[in-house]
């Protein structure tokens, strides 16, 4: 891709004027799905098109950008994003979260806490919290003009009933500012305190869904739960190897074939700041 | 000892390399040129610039020279490039009616005005592996004699014989102007314009089962192939500041419109009711199974039971784009252990549970 052949962040400015009015009725309904005209990106579906889109159409020269995946800084389709937007729009990158004006993530919020300056685009494969319940859009659409969220109640008691709690693990449901159901991307549950009242601006794309949703600054996100079943984030018995932290996500990792395994944190740059002793 | 894993991005770069090596292949063999690939696998062309969505032969077989023949991805390069292009204006609607048909048959009657034109079929070969194909000097064939009458014969359409008795629905106008879901969301219920917009992009292999399914008993529509055609068809657009229309190329197009059976309804007397399905270039069998399809989806708005998967317009419409399928189903490769270890730990958990649940009934 030769500099100067494509506009500034890849898209062209019209488009981004349209994503950039679907952003903002996102910002003024929380947690509603804005439909938007999606486009076909040089990179596949579902591998982050809609993320790649937000940032696009925010981005600009002034801006630092920090590209994770699985927290990590360089898993190779984070490498590859943050690559295409050095390439297309010549802006600084960073590692660091602390240093970052727009971090776009898939699968992890940072376990740094955000401030009021930075923006987090979610990359968001299936926008839809009701989708496995009811597959049909024209379905959905209505029951979220409804706010007819029980049926995803019912799904919740059922794993209770059956398995005495809520097992899902990822991508758990929540209600957002009391009124819009929502998912917020297949990150862990242990994440989702973080998108409660959080200085920073939370947007998410879904490119191949082409739909938009936010969450603006300090809203109130909560995770559906029952009284005598509230909500309950993962916890491991073990700290991670390589800091030291017992309060960060950890990965597993297997060492060798016989059972052996360390845990670690999924956040590279929060583990790195800590081993360099500059705990942030 | 575990250090955390770094260097993806000089693995990436290898990739690459390694990617580009095998796609020239053997270096003492000559290099494929974009004027063979347009010339001698021209099918190839045909099916990437319908899903791609952008008729260009150039463009289609470099995007196959770079997919190394993955017309999937082939259709994704071309599709990733279409849309950085500028929206000049909007064609009129191209006349199938007045199209150089090269090919033309219809099903539904022995012989009709300006007649059944076979034209470049694999129909009626017997596929059988010709070797002298195998080297690399085939004689080439003789020229047919030239046939005189072929381009001026009016080619009436069968379906519009047909109009006049009133036996086949009126083909109606379509919506104005037509919806473009490139560049707004789909939404439902779709309009038929957007329907057969997305159907006419669709991966062929999908559409192909959909329409076979129909035929299987899945949403049975009683067609008949009543006309396809294929050839060349010149697209037109009118500049506002001129006020007539001008031709700005030709497009090579198949099409395929299928007269099916309808018993009538309360509102509605008897008659023949209509599929159609049109592709970029020669694409037969795709544009058959499109129409199928569309037939198939308009079940509602004809009062018809609406069951199976190809009445199902969410259904069809949202999983027919190779493009978005293939990134979506491959997505499956990129790391997902965070979300692995939430799961494992909750079902190392639940085990856990059920261990102990299984000591406690065992000891009492």
């Amino acid at each position: 891709m030769n500099p100067g052949q494509y506009n500034f962040a890849y898209l062209d400015e019209q488009t981004k004027r349209m994503i950039r009015r679907a952003l903002l009725k996102a910002v003024a309904i929380p947690g509603y799905q804005v439909p938007f005209g999606s486009r076909e990106m040089p990179l596949p579906y579902g591998w982050g098109t809609g993320g790649i889109q937000v940032t696009a159409s925010i981005i600009g020269k002034d801006d630092v950008l920090k590209v994770i995946d699985q927290g990590a800084d360089d898993t190779t389709n984070a490498i590859s994003i943050r690559r295409f937007f050095a390439r297309t729009a010549g802006v600084r990158t960073t590692e660091r979260t602390s240093q970052a004006t727009i971090i776009q993530t898939r699968h992890r919020v940072p376990e740094t806490p955000l401030r009021g300056d930075q923006i987090l685009v979610y990359q968001v494969p299936i926008p839809e919290p009701l989708r496995w319940l009811e597959p049909r859009e024209a379905e959905t659409r209505k029951m979220h003009a409804l706010a007819e969220y029980g049926a995803m109640h019912v799904r919740l008691y059922e794993d209770i009933t059956r398995y005495g709690r809520v097992v899902t693990a990822y991508d758990y449901p929540v209600r957002v500012e009391g009124r819009y159901l929502m998912r917020p991307s297949p990150i862990p549950k242990f994440d989702n305190p973080k998108l409660h009242m959080n200085p920073a601006l939370q947007l998410f794309g879904a490119g191949r869904e082409k739909r938009i949703y936010a969450v603006p600054p300090w809203t109130r996100v909560e995770s559906l739960d029952f009284e005598d079943h509230p909500f309950r984030v993962e916890s491991w018995e073990e700290r991670c190897a390589l800091c030291g932290s017992d309060k960060s996500f950890l990965d597993e990792v297997l060492t060798d074939d016989k059972g052996g395994r360390m845990f670690v944190c999924s956040d590279t740059d929060y583990c790195a700041a800590r081993r360099a002793g500059s705990a942030r | 000892m575990y250090v955390a894993v770094k260097g993806g991005e000089q693995a990436i770069e290898a990739a690459h390399r390694l990617l580009a090596e095998a796609r020239r292949g053997d270096p003492e063999v000559p290099e494929v040129s974009l004027e063979q690939i347009t010339g001698q696998l021209s099918l190839a062309v045909d099916r990437v610039m319908a899903e791609g969505s952008l008729y260009d032969p150039e463009l289609a077989a470099l995007a196959i020279k770079q997919a190394r023949g993955d017309l999937v991805e082939a259709a994704f390069l071309l599709r990733a490039y279409r849309t950085t292009l500028p929206r000049l204006a909007l064609s009129c609607p191209i006349e199938t009616d007045r199209m150089l048909c090269r090919r033309r048959v219809s099903a539904v009657f022995k012989d009709l005005p300006g007649g059944q034109l076979l034209g470049p079929t694999f129909d009626y070969t017997h596929r059988l592996l010709d070797f002298d194909l195998a080297g690399s000097d085939t004689p080439h064939p003789d020229p047919l004699p030239a046939c005189g009458e072929r381009e001026d014969a009016a080619m009436p359409r069968v379906l519009g014989l047909l109009d006049r008795e009133g036996l086949v629905e009126a083909a109606g106008a379509g919506e104005q102007p037509a919806g473009d879901l490139t560049r707004e969301p789909l939404a439902f219920p779709a309009p038929r314009g957007v329907r057969l917009q997305n159907l006419a992009r669709g991966d062929e292999g999908f559409l192909l089962a959909l329409g076979y399914s129909t035929q299987r008993g899945y949403g049975w529509t009683h067609p008949f192939a009543g006309e396809l055609r294929m050839g060349e068809v010149e697209v037109e657009i009118e500049p506002a500041e001129l006020g007539f229309s001008v031709a700005i190329g030709e497009i090579t197009l198949s099409e395929c419109e299928m007269v099916n059976q309808f018993r009538g309804s309360a509102a509605a007397p008897p008659q023949f009711t209509r599929g159609y399905g049109l592709v970029f270039g020669e694409s037969e069998r795709k544009a058959m199974a499109m129409a199928l399809v569309d037939r198939a989806l308009r079940a509602e708005e004809l009062g018809e039971e609406k069951a199976a998967p190809a009445q199902d317009a969410e259904f069809v419409l949202y999983h027919s784009d190779n493009v978005e399928a293939s990134g979506f189903v491959q997505h499956l490769k990129l790391p997902h252990y965070v979300d692995f270890q939430s799961e494992l730990s909750v079902i190392r958990r639940l085990r856990r549970e059920a261990a102990e649940r299984t000591r406690r009934e065992a000891a009492e």
